[in-house]
């Protein structure tokens, strides 16, 4: 298991590719990646994560840790990016390995699923409209009860 | 005890953390005295369904006893990925 909570941007394509490469007798491998989105009608200049230093990685482990529990996975990789971020930017990033797709899937849904609602992150959108903090949505804590 | 904020809690507070004397037996309690102290603590802590509390860094809830907690922290509902 690999989470790394960091400001710095992260290589996709390598850090998928050094994922894939580790396991050889894994046959399946899912990546997931978030980007900042951009305001329709409001263009985006920054967008500021916040997180809360110490329990954001305690946080994601356990939810990764939940995630072996569950599923028969070889590897998992979590990188979450804080800080600012411009449209486009890659914020995060998961990766699971397992012998088959079925755990792979399951697995990476999960786990967005999950540090969307519970990894103490918080988005504030600034655009030329002004600044607001992004809310959480029901449908995002409605989507834990599927797991 | 360390109390920490995030997020428009710490906005509206006007700082990310401090250390307080309590005597709360529990998180609700500590709510109430904060909101006595201010209106900005008042306004931050109105609405308790739009706060979230984490006890030395676990979600926890607003009824969970603090007897042994050394670090408190406030913050909205969170929005990773």
């Amino acid at each position: 298991m690999d989470v790394r909570v960091q400001e710095a941007p992260f290589d996709f394509a390598a850090e998928a590719d050094r994922f894939a490469a580790a396991r050889t007798d894994l046959g399946a491998i899912v990546t997931f990646t978030g980007v900042v989105r951009d305001l329709p009608d409001d263009p985006l200049q920054v967008m500021e994560i916040e997180h809360y230093p110490g329990m954001t990685e305690k946080a994601i482990t356990a939810i990764a840790t939940e995630a072996q529990d569950r599923w028969s996975l070889g590897d998992v990789l979590v990188i979450h990016r804080h800080g600012r971020l411009h449209p486009g930017d890659r914020i995060m990033m998961v990766a699971t390995a397992a012998r088959h797709r079925a755990d792979a899937f399951a697995a990476a849904e999960f786990l967005m699923d999950y540090l969307k609602s519970r990894a103490p992150f918080w988005k504030k959108e600034i655009s030329d409209g002004g600044a607001g903090w992004v809310a959480a949505k029901d449908e995002d804590e409605a989507a834990l009860d599927r797991w | 005890m360390q109390i920490m904020y995030f997020a428009w809690v710490r906005e509206r507070i006007g700082l990310p953390r401090e250390e307080i004397e309590t005597q709360a037996a529990t998180v609700a309690e500590l709510v109430t005295e904060l909101r006595a102290r201010e209106d900005r603590y008042d306004v931050a802590f109105s609405d308790l369904s739009a706060l979230r509390v984490a006890l030395d860094q676990e979600l926890a809830d607003f009824d969970a006893p603090l007897a042994g907690v050394r670090e408190v922290a406030f913050f909205p509902p969170m929005t990773g990925g």
